[in-house]
């Protein structure tokens, strides 16, 4: 018997409000709310249950339109490098600053993405992050945190 | 009132309290485009600046700048699908795919003409019906409040195609789970954090939407090796940028307007309800209205899907004042603030503030009139440049939305694990749209799910952890009898073979 991507998906939905349900009795609340018509555990419980109940309808029901998707066509390496940068970005942006990191990160997802106009490339990066940086902190009084430009002497 | 009503007219008309309005329009539209910036932010900014300003010249500026940011996060959704509010998440359903067919002028236009329209016409009702809406305002308790979130909840029937009704409610659940993260409102206590204080605060919107929005979208452009340049490489930028609309186009407008903005506008009146639900509604009404050919165009590039949610936020942006100025109590976030700076000037507002301040009262209803012209002239002229921003390639394109959306993130907390979660979501909501599993209901229940346990959790301790209080009122039972019947009909059409 073949079963359907979505059909997995839903029994991975189940599984999800499982253990969201398993995460709800696990809530410590108040021993004066325990037994009251409503607390921190009433909302989530009705969700859990919600979730459980559609997802096993959906797996029981018979499907009529099944998700179809090429896999062959899908350009998973490009996509999973351009998260890695994206991650490493994230990592980054406290340590060197917005205004470092920021242009870097674009200066590279531009040259990753197959872009070689080197002038552009710098234009919408550098002068760009610092054009956004000043509206923000110059114009709007937007804190930006930036311990690079700090160290410059460039922001307070 | 007539007296008023003029004393207001020359306060508004004033050329300082003109020049403020602009001012408003102008500011909020660029704050409301930037990423993670909304109409909050944008009055929140304004405070400052108003305080040596008349009661009236600060609260005229204010409402330009709130009509300013709502209009300014419509653009960044049909043009990056990166909504900033809440208000123009329904605006990004078929205000992105126009752009994307090479119609991102005429999709700003009708943006543009809608907003205005939906706060024009707002702005009469308000004129005629504001004192005497803050009762039926008042009429509504938290059972009704609950059973019309649920039915809000139901408008993602609208949202999920032939057969597909349970992974939308699949979605409805996940965004209830997400919402569910964090301090529980009353009792303080943590849920669903693991131990980790980052998330005690909860998930934020603006996390969430860039996460299922702008950049799962600009992570399925890149799987999909889909090059959203090419599809505007065929078409010429003043195409791109045309504000034309034909006459059918204007024809369809000229249908949804009027019932959108009736709606919103009702919808802005209740407290804690707001542009959000009225843009959902709408979307979802305006579905049920047009006939067959049409519903399968929404989602795809609808006038109708792409007017309708844009006229409600708008109407419910002027609504919302209903409640501010007559009952002081404010209907959403954006009114809180305002509340607040209205305090600041030493006024209370309440049901006397229109007999005690007549010249603020009126004077702010006027100036909306004005506000919705000038938001128009400003903005119109402006959609052929704004609308360019298309015709940048994939491979600048692509970076800057990822850009926008981490930095919307950055500077609301200030530390990298909201981004790895932001990425996170994105991910896994690329991959759920791979299986066609829809994202605008996760975000509507994300968006009310804490409005919903409020309201239940009122509703329940009054009626003693009973539940008829779902159908001891007639307004509740009537809501909450839609509601099924909704439901139902969505499942016998998912399975009608």
């Amino acid at each position: 018997m073949r079963i359907s991507t979505d059909k997995i998906i839903s029994l991975l939905f189940f599984i999800l409000s499982a253990f969201y349900l398993y995460q709800t009795y696990q809530i410590r609340v108040f021993s004066f709310d325990e037994n009251a018509p409503f607390n921190a555990k009433t909302f989530p419980t009705f969700i859990a249950y919600l979730g459980m109940f559609l997802s096993i309808l959906y797996v029981v029901l018979p499907e009529r339109i099944p998700s179809k998707v090429d896999h062959k066509v899908l350009d998973y390496k490009s996509t999973l490098f351009l998260i890695i940068i994206v991650i490493i970005y994230g990592f980054i942006i406290l340590k060197a600053g917005f205004f470092l990191s920021t242009s870097l990160f674009l200066f590279l997802s531009y040259y990753f993405l197959g872009e070689r106009r080197w002038i552009w490339m710098f234009v919408l990066s550098f002068p760009f992050v610092a054009f956004f940086m000043f509206l923000l902190h110059g114009v709007l009084d937007i804190y930006l945190r930036d311990p690079f430009l700090k160290m410059l002497g460039i922001i307070g | 009132m007539i007296e008023g009503i003029l004393i207001g007219l020359q306060t508004a008309l004033s050329l300082k309290n003109i020049l403020m309005v602009a001012m408003g329009c102008f500011f909020g539209t660029i704050i409301g485009m930037l990423p993670g910036l909304g109409p909050m932010t944008a009055i929140a900014l304004m405070i400052p600046i108003t305080y040596g300003f008349e009661p009236a010249t600060g609260l005229i500026l204010m409402a330009g700048v709130y009509y300013g940011a709502v209009f300014g996060g419509s653009t960044s959704s049909i043009l990056i699908n990166a909504p900033g509010v809440p208000g123009t998440v329904a605006t990004a359903f078929d205000g992105y795919p126009m752009a994307q067919q090479g119609k991102a002028g005429k999709a700003l236009a009708i943006a543009a003409y809608s907003s205005f329209a939906g706060g024009t016409i707002s702005a009469i009702f308000l004129l005629f019906a504001a004192p005497s809406l803050s009762k039926v305002s008042l009429a509504f308790r938290s059972p009704d409040y609950f059973a019309l979130m649920v039915l809000g909840l139901t408008a993602v029937s609208a949202f999920s195609s032939k057969g597909q009704f349970l992974k939308a409610m699949m979605m409805v659940i996940l965004g209830l789970m997400l919402a569910s993260v964090g301090q529980d409102s009353l009792s303080d206590i943590t849920r669903f954090t693991f131990n980790n204080m980052n998330l005690t605060d909860g998930i934020s919107f603006v996390l969430v939407v860039m996460a299922t929005f702008a950049m799962s979208e600009a992570l399925t452009i890149i799987l999909k090796g889909k090059d959203p340049s090419r599809a505007t490489e065929q078409i010429s930028l003043s195409q791109l940028g045309s504000i034309k609309l034909d006459k059918d186009e204007r024809n369809k407008m000229l249908k949804s307007i009027p019932r959108s903005s009736v709606l919103g506008f009702l919808i802005g009146v209740l407290p804690g309800a707001g542009a959000t639900i009225a843009s959902f509604l709408a979307y979802g009404m305006e579905r049920n209205y047009v006939n067959e050919d049409e519903k399968k165009k929404f989602g795809k590039g609808s006038v109708h899907g792409l007017a309708a949610p844009e006229t409600a936020n708008n109407a419910a942006c002027s609504g919302s004042f209903v409640p501010l100025l007559t009952l002081g109590i404010p209907g959403s976030g954006t009114t809180a603030v305002m509340l607040g700076a209205l305090l600041g000037f030493g006024i209370q507002p309440g049901p006397r503030l229109y007999m005690t301040n007549p010249e603020i009262f009126w004077s702010v209803i006027m100036s909306m009139y004005i506000g919705m012209v000038i938001l128009l002239i400003l903005n119109l002229p402006l959609i052929p440049y704004i609308a360019r921003v298309l015709a940048t390639p994939k491979n600048f394109l692509i970076p800057l939305i990822l850009f926008f959306s981490v930095t919307g993130i950055y500077l609301m907390s200030f530390n990298n694990f909201d981004i790895f979660l932001m990425i996170g979501i994105a991910v896994v909501a690329t991959f759920l749209r791979l299986y066609n599993f829809p994202m605008p209901p996760l975000i509507l229940a994300f968006v009310l799910g804490g409005l919903m346990e409020e309201n239940l959790r009122r509703s329940l301790l009054i009626s003693d952890g009973s539940f008829n209080f779902l159908w001891d009122r007639p307004l509740t039972a009537i809501i909450f009898g839609g509601t099924i019947l909704l439901i139902t009909w969505q499942i016998y059409k998912s399975f009608k073979k």
